[in-house]
């Protein structure tokens, strides 16, 4: 039970890692994608990405700005314009 | 005959020359692999987006697609967006390119259409005003910062994309170097607005889920879209520029270093034959004796 995740920005692949869940600050509100989610696709807004690595685990936060998050068959691709740090 | 002072002198300036050429030609050679290194990290990026673009241009068609993938139905002003370096001694890679915008240029205006300049860097900027003076419209000025980067390009794109909403044109083409190998830059033409609908390659079956919208979340994407094709080309200039100065600088060591060689035998030569002529001289003078 994993859900590949991937965060691209225009410099760099930040991250390629099997995870629990991601939870993504969409323009219309936040959403949690687990593995198996259905083919989504939102613009996100500036805000925190939380990635639980497993469950139950503290998330970890990624701040990101601008951008969109696209669900496919092979899992959560992030496509953000800046990361921080 | 130059004099033995003169040789010398001029085999000291060649060989400073051939100093400052070694030098250049390293620290391109330093530069082109980080510059090559972020050309790649940029590359999955681009590729996302582009499959993503194709995936959504293909549902949103027709009267409802933005202008910036629709275009405004006419294709008379053209608009050429030359990506040039800011700094010389790279070869021929600035003719190059400037040869290629003129090519385009003189293509369009054959077919009877207007063309403008939109200049980013500094070395396309005296050849281009030399035959196209009046078209020149605006330009980039990328020679005060290191490294131009993603703000650059979001700089130029938000430019660009609010002359085309201006009406200032119909057809933008993006003229810039390819990155093929330090001996390799060939210069390439792309149509950057309005973006070019990718052939759709396979319908996915499964239905996707689009929030806001299809057409929100593509009209973000286009001017992104466009952002990241100028990032590309900023990158590919980088890595370009580095490449060819490489290759010049080599090239243009080498030939001093030949050129050392043949001032210095004839430097000997000369001196042997000063040397020569003052023996004679002696022992002329001793058997006059």
């Amino acid at each position: 039970m994993a859900l590949h995740f991937e965060l691209v920005t225009p410099a760099k692949l930040v991250r390629s890692e099997d995870v629990h869940m991601v939870v993504v600050p969409g323009s219309d509100g936040e959403f949690g994608v687990l593995e198996g989610h259905a083919p989504f696709m939102s613009t996100i807004r500036d805000g925190d990405v939380q990635v639980f690595k497993s469950e139950g685990a503290a998330p970890e936060t990624i701040a990101v700005k601008g951008g969109f998050a696209e669900v496919g068959e092979n899992g959560l691709t992030v496509l953000a314009e800046h990361v921080e740090g | 005959m130059p004099s033995l002072k003169e040789l010398k002198d001029r085999i000291g300036s060649v060989k400073s020359t051939q100093k400052i050429t070694k030098a250049k030609q390293m620290v391109a050679a330093a530069k082109l692999r980080r510059a090559q290194a972020a050309a790649e990290a940029a590359r999955p990026y681009q590729e996302r987006l582009a499959a993503v673009m194709a995936s959504l241009a293909g549902k949103v068609s027709g009267d409802s697609a933005p202008k910036l993938l629709a275009g405004t139905g006419s294709d008379k002003r053209n608009l050429l967006v030359v990506v040039n370096t800011d700094k010389g001694l790279c070869g021929g890679l600035n003719s190059n390119l400037v040869k290629a915008a003129k090519a385009k240029a003189q293509e369009l205006l054959a077919e009877g259409k207007s063309v403008e300049f939109y200049l980013v860097g500094k070395k396309g900027r005296a050849p281009l005003k030399r035959d196209y003076a009046d078209e020149i419209t605006g330009g980039y000025d990328t020679s005060n910062v290191k490294t131009p980067g993603f703000d650059e390009a979001d700089a130029i794109a938000a430019e660009l994309i609010e002359m085309f909403e201006n009406g200032a044109f119909d057809v933008a083409h993006l003229v810039f170097p390819t990155f093929k190998s330090a001996l390799a830059q060939d210069p390439t033409i792309n149509q950057l607005i309005p973006v070019p609908s990718a052939d759709v390659a396979e319908e996915s079956d499964a239905v996707v889920e689009y929030e806001p919208g299809e057409e929100e979340i593509l009209e973000e994407l286009l001017p992104r879209y466009v952002k990241t094709q100028i990032f590309g080309a900023l990158l590919e200039r980088e890595a370009s520029e580095q490449g060819a100065s490489m290759t010049a600088m080599d090239n243009a060591t080498r030939n001093a270093g030949d050129l050392i060689n043949k001032l210095t035998i004839q430097y000997n030569r000369s001196r042997q034959a000063a040397i020569t002529t003052e023996l004679i001289e002696i022992i002329a003078g001793a058997e006059a004796l």
